[in-house]
Formats: structure tokens, C-alpha cells, sequence
């Protein structure tokens, strides 16, 4: 099994020194004024010179919404494709190219609605891919619809009366799709937002990072329990692994496992109680915590948010399987001879 | 009696199909008074049929083989329901494979066959009304008992009952003489009897001299770890053929000697369509020196390029089993965009999922290979039937103004041609390309005369390296849309490449830059520009057969080739003269397409499906282009279509 470097070593680095201006494309950014995607792309394009990649090896592939518009403003190679479909598009361009680092941008209509089956299978698989899922949890592109990450009862123009089907949990699917990565952070923490990307450049395989992402017209405010400073005390749970699960003033509050049924439940930290607080282990080869902590948000308050990364095992790469696959054909078969593939084993000859 | 059809020594066009029941004088066997007498045809068609499970494709494929290795010319039909196992011993469940073979160079797998091969009642109910009176039928015996015979309505058995009269039976208990035969390998009655389409291909080998070997050496590398099970389909093989060579039933055998004068020089194998194909893919991707990737769903009846470019991996071929037809096709662009030549294979119903991705493919002007190997529709149709009613779809079915290159091979062995000539457009045009096989030329299967690699097309391109375009202000700079002037084919800047970053998409670009652009007049000369590239690919001048100055043209289009061939040529030796044209390329058309169609009096257009490239030509060129339709999931009968053609010519 190669480790995060090994795979990462098979894509050329930068020669010399980078900065983020490299990465800035030439396009002028559309995205409407205090959409929350400015601050992703600051933080990807302050990123990337980190990473130091050789930019020409690296590609962003979007599918289509507000934030598929992602690559026109990186400067590395990139493709704006159809709806839903980024993920097999870089599925086949990370597999045939195993020397590019490939990015995938979208959004939560795009990558859990119209291409839910592309999104699955791509985490299913470990392809080497790292997912950017935007949630603002809304339509925006189409002017305000409501997606599968809405809240019940969501009030939208095609939902007069109140959205009717339940929202996926970004996180819950991605765990539940056999995904080896999964981390979630928000738009407007830099260096959060940062050291999940880091985390996720690092992993060998698909890194699903669901990134909290405001829509100022559409859903404002969407996640502003998780932003102001006061009530994020409350409501947001920073993971860190190899650490107690805590957070509130002071660490005052802390995750514990119920014994009985297996739940976590939030309590507040005494001294009799200490013993038990829950050590995030992202590394844990059972999914069945991180999926604990995935449904530990209140749907309606999003109380007690963890962000950071949830889950980050290493499982074979489909990328490298594949291969390894065509190596090994070579090795017990030689290299492809076109004359007697094409002669077989079963001819005749005629004599003029 | 034998109703198989002889003709002079000599006689090496398909015209000896429109007379049956001719007989050459026999001639004496070889050698002593108690061999029996064999007589020399010149072609013979043999069809095997039984219950899906009976293997009948197996026993179609082995007899073929043999034939092919003997040097007959030869071409098979075979016809199998879409069930894996649909229930035993009913009409749907019926398989059956056709083989037509001669001495000479023959298109067909024959309309109607000279010996029937029945391995059960619905068997015999299901092909009855295609065998010409006189033919040979042999019947499994043991399979025409009262519960076998109700289900397909037979309320007495049809061997007793004279309806039969007219043909030459062979009543043979192929079931019970096989578990006699096979007594002594300690088998179960069950695994016994499963070994009776050998005795029954045995006794056909016998009948048609047919070398055995290489059926011996295929039972015993294809039960290679169950080497009991191999010896005693060799020995139900054995037993079959000396059934045949003692048994009185069986009076005459027959020669059908190899189609020496009907093959140019050559090494020689026997291909199916999508064999031929899957070899086609491999050497474009040699010859382009670029690594095929083939994204693909499983559908039939496509599925078997899957497979065999599945075993290549040695050839650098990477093939990705996607989670959908979507997926499948997003990942061969994916790999395009990435220096790949990506490849997708699927059917009708796939094509119809594709359309999206295939009309970003026009936008980005990336090299794709779509192989769509056409079958009975609308939906799902008739999965394992041929049509060719695919054409507009490949043609049109795409949202807004997305002109797709098509190729169309014409046999099983132009597939392989075909799939070089669809990557050389591709590759060349940096556009999606349809390559447009069907069902009939997917899993039928002719000789090939094996080429020589070197002979094969240089499919070389070259990847963009460095800046394209100079600024006003003298700044290098690479434009991803400025175009060949030549080929209007943008270059192919590979991920990868420094200094040549850009960004790609579906939305309208800026001629030139490849920028978003809303700009009306831009988009105007966008959409004009794509469409001029497409009408400007080079393909080879509409070749017309017509040797006599006729006034009707006979057209078609894919799989047809070999029937309207037939149909020409029974024409002809019948007195009439007929030009007849057949079209590879369908978009763009040959250049002189219009001026070969403006040139006869009367054009007659025969399609699998209701007209569709007769629409294209009436359109086109404003030439009363007349149809001949038909769409029964089955090749057409060179027969039925001779008389249709003489109507036409008559009209």
C-alpha cells in the first residue's frame, strides 16, 4: 500500500517557487458579491503553492451549478463539464494519468442530486481523486430552488408550501459510500478551510471534503450558527485526531459514547467523567464513529457541528489496482504484439 | 433426396442461391464398395437449433471453426433470446445458429436452410416455416414425448402425424444414444445427456467432412480442469460422427470444397463483428501510438468488446467498467482529455444516455470513440436482435446544433477497418466519431484475411507543445480554440504540458481564446464553424457497382452489405441490371454522393428500420429516394430482397 507521499510523488513538483498570483487565471471571478466561494477559492488558489505541484499537473474538473465555475479561475488545467457528471469525467482522467494531481468542484445539487450515482461510485472505488463538495444547501444557479441537502419544509419557489423529502447528510453518505476520506470545514474558516485541504491532498485515494458554503442571495445565513464566534462555541466540534472530542467555553463540554446503545451523546466535561470522553480517531478502520459523529448535528439548530476530518484511512487506490493490473499483464504475458493478436490461433493460408 | 443446392464447377457467384433443388450427378466414394456415396455441393446451409441451454452457439461456433480451418467461405447468423435460461423447452427459448458455407466467395448466412438440426419440439415448431421442402431434418427423438410437444401446441407429434412428409427426417434418439455412448465415464444421466450437441455436431462433421481436430483439442483446453468431462465430450464428438458412418439412415455425406478462388493470397482466420472490432480498437491505439481507454456499461449486444478488450491489458488498454452508461462515456472523455484515445461502447438505449456527454465532446472538440452496436428498439426493444434504427439518433439526437461524425461497417471483418478509420477521423478532427455496427455483424462472423501491421494506416497525431498565437503586443500566448486551418481541428493541449494551462467547457467559447462567451455573433460563427469542420472530413468517393449502365441504384448503409450484395447479384444472373452503391460514411457523405444519386432514374434505399437514411438523402438532395423497410430484429433474406429490388427496377 503506498503512503500519502508515494502517490503523491508521481506528480511532478513545481520547479521553482510558487505563490498564489500563479494560480490565478487571467478570467474575472462572476460569482456574486459576498458569495462564499470567493473565500474557497482564496483559500485553494493560497493553498496550492504549499502543495508545490507543477501547476501544469494539476486539473480541476466541475460538473455545473454556482460553484462548477471553479476552474476558469484556477490557473492549471481544467474542465467545466455537464451536470453531475465531474467525478466519472475525473475518474478517467485520473486513471489513465496517474502523474496528475485531479480536483474535483461541486456542488450539493450537483454532486448528490443529478450525480449522486457518480459521487458514490467514486468514493466506493478510491479513485485519486479530491472532491470540493460546496454545500449551501440550495439551488442557486437556477435562482433558488431547494436541494437535497435542505432542511424539511424549506420554503423555495418550487416549494411554496415547504420542501417535502428529507435532506442527505453529505458526510452519513460519503461514510456510508465506503469513502476513505471525509473531512467537512467552512467557507469563511481559512485556516481550517486549509488544513483540511491539506489533510485531503495528502490522502492517497478519493478525499470528500464537504465545505459549509454561504449563499448570500438564495440562503443567507444558511450557517451562520457555525460562523458567529458566540454561538459557535456551541455549536461547532472541532475534531482533531488524537484528541478529546470537546469543545464549548473552555472545552467544557465533550462527546461520550453511550454504552448502551452505542450513540454518542454530548455531555457536559466533570472530573468523574473525563475518562470517558472520546478520543477522535480519524484513522480508525471501522467507519461506525465517524458515522456516530456525522449524525451528531441537530438537523434544524446544526448544534453541535463537527468539522475537520472525520474519517482518513488508506485502502487500495483504484488508480494504482489499474495499474498494477496492466504491469502485471505485461509481466505474464509480455508486451501487446499486434501481429499475433490479430493472427490468433486458428488460421488458414491460401497460396495464389 | 437432398435438396442441397449444386451448381457447375466454376460458378463463383451467389446468382446459384436463386436455384434450389438442382442436383449434381453423385459421384462415387473413394475407395471400395461399402463406403457410402458422397456428392460435392457448392454450398450449404446448416442451421442448429434447441432450447437455450442445449448449446446451440457452442456447437454453431465449433462446426464454424472446422469450416473455417477446412478454407470454405463462410458466414453465420446467430439468433438467441435475450433470457439467459428462458424456460425449457418453449418458443421464446428457442436458440439457434445458421451457417452458410461454400467453395465459393458468398455474402449471406443463406435464407433458408438445407438441414435443420432440431434438438427438441419447439425447436423444430420455431424453424419449420424457414426450411425449404426437400431439406434435411434432423430430429432428437427422445425429445418428442407428450409433455415436451404440449407445451409448444403439438398435439401429436409431427413425426408421426406426415405433416413432415415433405422433408427428409432423420429421426435420431440423440439424448439416449449419447448416455449409451458415454456409459462408461461414471457420469450422471444429466451431465451425460449434456454432452448430446457434440454427438449431434459429430454427426453433422461426418456429413459434411468437416476436420475434427481442432474441435478434439477446443473440449479439451475448454474442460482442461475437468479432464473427465473433456474425454466425454470428445467421445459424444466421436460417437455422433460413426454414428453417422454407420448408420443406414444416413446413405449420403457431402463435399463442400474450400473457396480457394474466392480468397486472394493471404493468411486466413475466422472473426466475429465484435471481435473484429475489439482488434480494430487495439491497433488504432498502436497506430496513433496513444493508450486506449475504454469506459463502457455492460449491454448486449455490446458487451463482448468489454470483454475482450478486457484480457489486452498488455497493450497498455485500460478498461473501466463504469457504474452507468454516463459514467462510462464521461470517463473515455475524461481519458481523451487527458492524451487517451477514450473509447465507449454501448446500444441504442446507452447512446441515448451518452447524448449529454456526447454533445460536450463536440464542445470541447475532443477525440471519442462511440460504438454503438445497434439493436431492436425503441427501449430496451430486442436486446439480442439486429436493426439499424440508430442512424438519426447518431445523426441528431443530441440538444442543439452537435454534428457527429459516423462510420458504418459493412461486414463482420470491415469492423476492424471501420474502428481504424473511426479513430482516424477522431484523431485528426478532434471530435467524437459513431462508429455504427449492429447485432447481425456484432455476432456474426465471415473469414479474414489477417493484415499485415505494417500495412495499416499511420494514425500518428501530435499533442500541442508551446504557444499558438502572438499578441498585439508580441506576447506568446496558446489559444486552445485557434484552429487548423486545414482540418479546422483545435489542438490538443494534454494536462501536463507547461505553459499551455487552459480551461475547457461546456458553455460557448470564444473562437480563438476558448473564453467564456454569451457573444451572439460569436456563437453564430461557433456554431458554423463546428458544423463546417464536420462537413469538411475527408472520406473516400461512393464507389458504385455497375457494370452494365443501369437505371436503378440500389443504397444501403452498415450491415445490409452482404444481403443487397446477394440480392445484386441473383438479379443480375437473372437477366437485370442494377447499380448498386453502399455507404460507410454517413456524415458527412461521400462528396460525390449527390451527383452518383442524381445519376439513375430510380433509387431504392433498403434499411433495417423505417427509412431513416432514405430521409437523410431525400432531404439532402432532393432525390425521390424510395425505402425498403424492414424491421423483424433479422437481417434480410437476399431472396425476398431480390424480389422487392425487381419491383423497384419493374416499377
Amino acid at each position: 500500500m503506498p503512503d500519502a507521499n508515494e502517490l503523491l510523488q508521481l506528480v511532478p513538483r513545481a520547479e521553482g517557487k510558487q505563490s498564489m498570483k500563479d494560480f490565478k487565471s487571467d478570467q474575472e471571478v462572476r460569482w456574486c458579491p459576498g458569495c462564499g466561494d470567493y473565500a474557497v477559492l482564496a483559500a485553494v488558489q493560497g493553498f496550492m503553492p504549499e502543495l508545490g505541484l507543477a501547476k501544469e499537473n494539476i486539473t480541476f474538473v466541475s460538473g455545473i451549478g454556482c460553484s462548477s465555475r471553479f476552474p476558469y479561475y484556477m490557473n492549471t488545467y481544467g474542465m467545466h463539464s455537464i451536470h453531475g457528471r465531474a467525478p466519472s469525467i475525473a475518474t478517467g482522467l485520473a486513471t489513465s494519468r496517474r502523474d496528475l494531481s485531479v480536483w474535483v468542484v461541486t456542488g450539493d445539487g450537483d454532486a448528490l442530486s443529478i450525480g449522486g450515482n457518480h459521487l458514490i461510485h467514486a468514493l466506493r472505488r478510491n479513485v485519486n481523486l479530491k472532491i470540493l463538495l460546496f454545500n449551501n444547501r440550495i439551488y442557486g444557479l437556477t435562482k433558488g430552488q431547494y436541494s437535497p441537502t435542505s432542511e424539511v419544509g424549506k420554503i423555495t419557489k418550487s416549494t411554496p408550501m415547504g420542501s417535502l423529502d428529507a435532506p442527505f447528510n453529505p458526510v452519513s453518505l460519503a461514510l456510508g459510500a465506503e469513502a476513505s476520506f471525509v473531512a467537512r470545514t467552512v467557507d469563511s474558516d481559512r485556516k481550517h478551510l486549509t488544513s483540511v485541504l491539506r489533510a485531503a491532498a495528502d490522502h492517497p485515494g478519493t478525499a470528500l471534503v464537504e465545505i459549509y458554503q454561504n449563499c448570500n442571495i438564495f440562503n443567507d445565513g444558511a450557517f451562520e450558527v457555525l460562523k458567529d464566534k458566540q454561538r459557535a462555541e456551541e455549536a461547532v466540534i472541532r475534531l482533531e485526531h488524537g484528541k478529546p472530542i470537546v469543545f464549548g467555553p473552555d472545552g467544557s463540554k465533550g462527546v461520550v459514547r453511550d454504552p448502551l446503545t452505542g450513540d454518542l451523546n454530548v455531555v457536559a466535561v466533570t472530573e468523574g467523567n473525563q475518562s470517558q470522553i472520546l478520543v477522535h480517531d480519524a484513522h480508525n478502520p471501522s467507519p461506525t464513529t465517524a458515522f456516530a459523529l456525522s449524525r451528531l448535528a441537530d438537523a434544524d439548530t446544526l448544534h453541535h457541528t463537527p468539522i475537520g476530518v472525520l474519517r482518513s484511512v488508506e485502502r487500495p487506490v483504484y488508480d494504482s489496482l489499474m495499474s498494477d493490473q496492466l504491469d502485471a499483464a505485461v509481466e505474464q504475458h509480455g508486451k501487446g504484439d499486434l501481429s499475433a493478436l490479430l493472427a490468433g490461433s486458428d488460421t488458414w493460408t491460401v497460396v495464389g | 433426396m437432398t435438396s442441397q443446392v449444386s451448381s457447375p464447377a466454376g460458378k463463383s457467384d451467389e446468382a446459384s442461391e436463386a436455384v434450389v433443388g438442382e442436383q449434381r450427378a453423385p459421384h462415387t466414394g473413394r475407395t471400395g464398395a461399402a463406403e457410402k456415396e458422397i456428392r460435392r455441393l457448392d454450398r450449404v446451409i446448416i442451421r442448429f437449433a434447441g432450447d437455450s441451454g442445449d448449446g446451440m452457439q457452442l456447437t454453431g461456433d465449433r462446426f464454424t471453426s472446422e469450416t473455417a480451418s477446412f478454407g470454405n467461405d463462410l458466414s453465420t447468423l446467430p439468433n438467441f433470446p435475450a433470457e439467459i435460461r428462458a424456460p425449457a423447452g418453449t418458443l421464446p427459448g428457442v436458440s439457434s445458429f445458421q451457417l452458410h458455407f461454400a467453395d465459393h466467395d458468398i455474402l449471406t448466412p443463406g435464407d433458408a436452410p438445407n438441414v435443420l438440426v432440431a434438438m427438441n419440439p419447439a425447436a423444430l415448431k420455431a424453424n419449420i416455416a424457414d426450411v425449404p421442402r426437400g431439406a434435411d431434418i434432423i430430429v432428437n427423438t427422445d425429445e418428442f414425448t407428450k409433455r415436451p410437444m404440449a407445451k409448444v401446441g403439438y398435439a401429436e407429434s409431427p413425426l408421426e402425424d406426415g405433416s413432415l412428409e415433405a422433408y427428409n427426417v432423420h429421426a435420431v434418439p440423440l439424448t439416449t444414444l449419447t448416455i449409451e455412448a458415454l456409459k462408461e465415464f461414471g457420469l450422471s444421466r444429466k451431465e451425460a445427456e449434456r454432452s448430446k450437441n457434440m454427438f449431434a455436431l459429430g454427426l453433422l462433421s461426418w456429413m459434411y467432412h468437416r476436420p475434427t481436430e481442432g474441435t478434439e483439442a477446443f473440449l479439451r483446453s475448454k474442460f482442461a480442469k475437468k479432464p473427465a468431462i473433456a474425454e466425454a465430450n470428445v467421445a459424444a464428438f466421436r460417437a455422433g460422427w460413426n454414428f453417422g458412418e454407420t448408420t443406414e439412415d444416413f446413405a449420403v455425406s457431402y463435399e463442400v470444397a474450400p473457396a480457394s478462388k474466392a480468397f486472394p493470397t493471404g493468411t486466413y482466420r475466422n472473426i466475429s463483428g465484435n471481435l473484429a472490432l475489439s482488434y480494430g480498437l487495439i491497433a488504432a491505439g498502436r497506430q496513433a501510438d496513444l493508450p486506449v481507454y475504454l469506459g463502457s456499461y455492460p449491454i448486449t449486444p455490446a458487451s463482448d468488446i468489454l470483454h475482450e478488450l478486457s484480457k489486452h491489458k498488455n497493450f497498455g488498454v485500460r478498461t473501466f467498467q463504469a457504474e452507468d452508461e454516463i459514467a462510462g462515456i464521461g470517463a473515455a472523455l475524461g481519458a481523451s482529455f487527458g492524451g487517451s484515445l477514450g473509447v465507449t461502447t454501448t446500444s441504442g438505449p446507452g447512446v441515448a444516455l451518452k447524448s449529454e456527454t456526447i454533445g460536450l465532446a463536440v464542445s470541447l472538440e475532443l477525440p471519442l470513440l462511440i460504438i454503438d452496436i445497434q439493436r431492436g428498439g425503441p427501449s430496451t426493444g430486442l436486446p439480442t436482435k439486429t436493426e439499424q434504427a440508430d442512424l438519426l439518433q447518431a445523426m441528431y439526437g443530441r440538444n442543439g446544433e452537435a454534428p457527429v461524425p459516423i462510420v458504418a461497417p459493412m461486414t463482420p471483418a470491415d469492423c476492424f477497418d471501420a474502428a481504424l478509420e473511426a479513430a482516424r477521423i477522431a484523431l485528426t478532427y478532434r471530435t467524437p466519431v459513431f462508429l455504427l455496427s449492429d447485432g447481425y455483424l456484432a455476432n456474426g462472423s465471415e473469414p479474414w484475411r489477417i493484415p499485415e501491421t505494417d500495412s495499416l494506416p499511420d494514425l500518428r497525431t501530435r499533442f500541442a507543445t508551446g504557444p499558438n498565437h502572438t499578441l498585439a503586443d508580441g506576447t506568446e500566448v496558446f489559444w486552445p480554440y485557434k484552429r487548423d486551418p486545414e482540418t479546422l481541428a483545435r489542438p490538443w493541449a494534454v494536462p501536463g504540458t507547461p505553459g499551455l494551462e487552459h480551461r475547457i467547457g461546456g458553455i460557448e467559447k470564444q473562437d480563438g481564446t476558448g473564453n467564456i462567451s454569451y457573444d451572439p455573433a460569436n456563437h453564430d460563427f461557433m456554431v458554423r464553424t463546428r458544423q463546417a469542420k464536420v462537413d469538411g472530413i475527408q472520406v473516400p468517393d461512393l464507389e458504385v457497382d455497375d457494370p452494365a449502365g443501369a437505371t436503378t441504384l440500389v443504397v444501403g448503409w452498415g450491415s445490409t452489405y452482404g444481403p443487397i450484395t446477394a440480392a445484386v447479384r441473383r438479379l443480375r444472373a437473372a437477366g437485370e441490371t442494377v447499380a448498386q452503391a453502399h455507404l460507410r460514411h454517413l456524415n458527412p457523405f461521400p462528396r460525390n454522393l449527390g451527383e452518383v444519386l442524381r445519376r439513375y432514374d430510380k433509387v431504392v434505399v433498403p434499411e433495417m428500420n423505417l427509412g431513416q437514411l432514405a430521409l437523410l438523402l431525400r432531404a439532402k438532395y432532393l432525390v425521390d429516394a424510395r425505402s425498403y423497410n424492414q424491421v423483424n430484429g433479422m437481417p434480410f433474406k437476399a431472396e425476398q430482397l431480390a424480389t422487392a429490388l425487381k419491383e423497384a427496377i419493374d416499377a
